[in-house]
């Protein structure tokens, strides 16, 4: 058998649930902080509802991250470690460009910042929080600082969203080195799935409906990006000599879900094109048969990481 | 003879393993100097090696590689096993320095890689950049741990313990100059001797850029679970395409929302607003 491009000896790093759900929430937070951006400065004032509903989703998914990264550490309470050299005589910031795992932990920290304002201003704008501090964020974030602020934090949250796939990839583990698609992949998934979960949480907002059809579309877009970079993704480790360890059972099952979660928006690519269906424009009323399909979206984008996660280790 | 061990100079271990007897000594000695737990005493049926691996708590392991074609007779005519003290390799260009993101793993006045335990939070992007399988978690302290090269040894003085015990020379503590050139002549005289299978890895930079702990082989570097020099490269040759796909499909995702917009705005034009979409 051919020797695989980088073929390595290397030990499984167990890094199992709490990274799954770390990836999955680092990727929807970073879709819906996007979207929202998205829709508030560039869509119509009938956006703004969902905007403000993917500053609240984008805040406790962010917030939940490092929770799930501290308590997957083997010392928790040195978690600090990661921003803060204590290497006796050397104290001070810890950041090395050459692991994404550094750089995503500055990255996450201070997006969390932008997403605790937006938060805020989301809320204040709801008439939720009247203090006057609140009104005078919304005040200043009103006009280009506001939108100058939401574009840089989206470029961060773009930033986490994807990262998370090229932390994988930087390494000498097998499947995860051997292609350059994770960060990309992870990227398209978690903006299809931000999608699918605003289309969802539509249902539970008054006045959202304008929205609907651009979170449709945009899903159906974005399913069709995950799909390129998967087939891009499965050529790599094929040319890597590493596709059967990714596809063995019972990984197979998990990658086929993934694929299952992006049918929705293919489908809809296939029948509607680029037009919204009635049901995804206009309608009101909560139905189980709606929500199946945002939910196998989200369903979806959990089984990639996850097929992606455990079957490298397995 | 006594090696005088001198701060700012490099050190390291030639192992020699056509001369390795497989007594594991060295193992043993590793264990009581490093106060390491023996391992259980398990039987893994694989061969007669009963270790496994290194880990966290094994720094040197002797593996024992049975099965192969004893290339002294004619092909097929006999089996051989092949013995190999195997350690942590102290890597010029170390994978596991190169990811970790608290700076725990540090090079030392010995230029040895060493991990500060009170520094490492168990992160264990070491252990999926290391790729020889050297470093794990050590349960017991719940640290990343591997062969420390005895550094306290060396601070005092002293050759660390596996080469002070190993009772073939299979293990040589040693400055790297010396160390690479006895390598080379033994090399050579097993070449004279028709021994031609015999190679070096790792004692020039083909291999991260050269290892402190290098090997004499008695066969392929893949035999033993060792990568060769095609494959011997750092984790960070993925952070470029990596970030690259990232920003591309960024780029692409940026569109896509776009043209989502246009083509709802355009919808909306050519279907008349529902009389309830207003806000709520």
């Amino acid at each position: 058998m051919p020797l695989a491009a980088a073929e390595h000896f290397v030990r499984a790093p167990e890094w199992t649930w709490y990274v799954l759900f770390y990836f999955f929430l680092a990727g929807l937070a970073g879709g819906c902080y996007f979207i929202a951006t998205l829709l508030r400065y560039w869509g119509t004032p009938g956006d703004e509802p969902v905007a403000r509903l993917g500053f609240y989703v984008a805040l406790p998914a962010t917030l939940i991250c490092p929770i799930l990264l501290t308590l997957d550490l083997k010392k928790p309470l040195a978690f600090w470690h990661m921003l803060v050299n204590t290497t006796p005589g050397e104290f001070g910031l810890n950041f090395n460009s050459r692991t994404p795992m550094s750089v995503g932990v500055w990255a996450l920290l201070i997006a969390s910042v932008f997403a605790l304002v937006s938060f805020v201003d989301a809320l204040a704008r709801d008439g939720r929080l009247r203090h006057p501090l609140a009104r005078r964020l919304t005040a200043v974030l009103d006009g280009s600082a506001g939108k100058a602020w939401s574009v840089v934090g989206s470029a961060l949250y773009l930033f986490i969203a994807g990262y998370t796939g090229v932390l994988l990839a930087v390494s000498n583990q097998p499947v995860w080195s051997d292609t350059w698609a994770l960060g990309g992949l992870f990227l398209a998934s978690g903006l299809s799935g931000s999608a699918a979960l605003l289309l969802l949480l539509t249902h539970y907002r008054r006045g959202t409906e304008p929205s609907r059809g651009f979170l449709e579309i945009g899903e159906r877009l974005f399913a069709a990006l995950e799909l390129a970079l998967l087939v891009v993704l499965l050529l790599t480790l094929l040319g890597d000599g590493t596709l059967d360890t990714a596809l063995a059972f019972p990984w197979l099952l998990l990658w086929l879900v993934a694929l299952a979660g992006m049918l929705p928006g293919l489908r809809g690519l296939a029948v509607g094109g680029l037009r919204a269906t009635a049901a995804g424009g206009a309608a009101s009323q909560r139905t189980v048969a709606w929500a199946v399909g945002p939910s196998l979206v989200l369903i979806g984008v959990l089984a990639l990481r996850a097929a992606v996660i455990f079957s490298a280790q397995a | 003879m006594a090696t005088k061990i001198t701060p700012g100079e490099a050190y390291g271990f030639f192992t020699d393993t056509s001369v390795c007897i497989g007594c594991k000594a060295c193992e043993v000695a590793c264990k009581q100097w490093n106060q390491l737990p023996a391992n259980d005493h398990g039987f893994l049926g694989e061969s007669l090696d009963n270790t496994g691996n290194l880990d966290g708590q094994t720094w040197r392991h002797v593996k024992i590689i049975d099965n192969v074609p004893d290339e002294t007779m004619g092909a097929g005519d006999g089996k051989a096993f092949l013995l190999m003290s195997d350690v942590c390799k102290h890597c010029e260009h170390a994978s596991c320095m190169d990811v970790c993101p608290t700076g725990a793993i540090i090079r030392t006045e010995f230029d040895t890689v060493f991990i500060q335990e009170d520094v490492c939070n168990g992160c264990r992007n070491c252990i999926s950049a290391c790729p020889y399988k050297v470093i794990d978690i050590d349960a017991a302290h719940n640290v990343a741990r591997k062969c420390t090269l005895c550094y306290d040894r060396l601070q005092g003085g002293m050759q660390p313990a596996c080469a002070q015990a190993c009772p073939t020379d299979s293990i040589q503590f040693g400055p790297l100059s010396e160390l690479r050139e006895t390598a080379s002549k033994r090399e050579a005289d097993l070449h004279a001797q028709g021994i031609k299978e015999a190679n070096l890895y790792g004692h020039d930079d083909k291999v991260y850029g050269g290892l402190h702990a290098f090997f004499l082989l008695m066969d392929k570097p893949e035999t033993y679970g060792l990568p060769n020099a095609k494959n011997a490269v750092l984790p960070q040759r993925n952070n470029l395409g990596g970030y690259l796909g990232g920003a591309v499909t960024a780029v692409l995702g940026i569109f896509a929302a776009v043209i989502a917009l246009r083509e709802r705005r355009r919808g909306e034009r050519e279907t008349p607003e529902p009389p309830d979409g207003g806000q709520g």
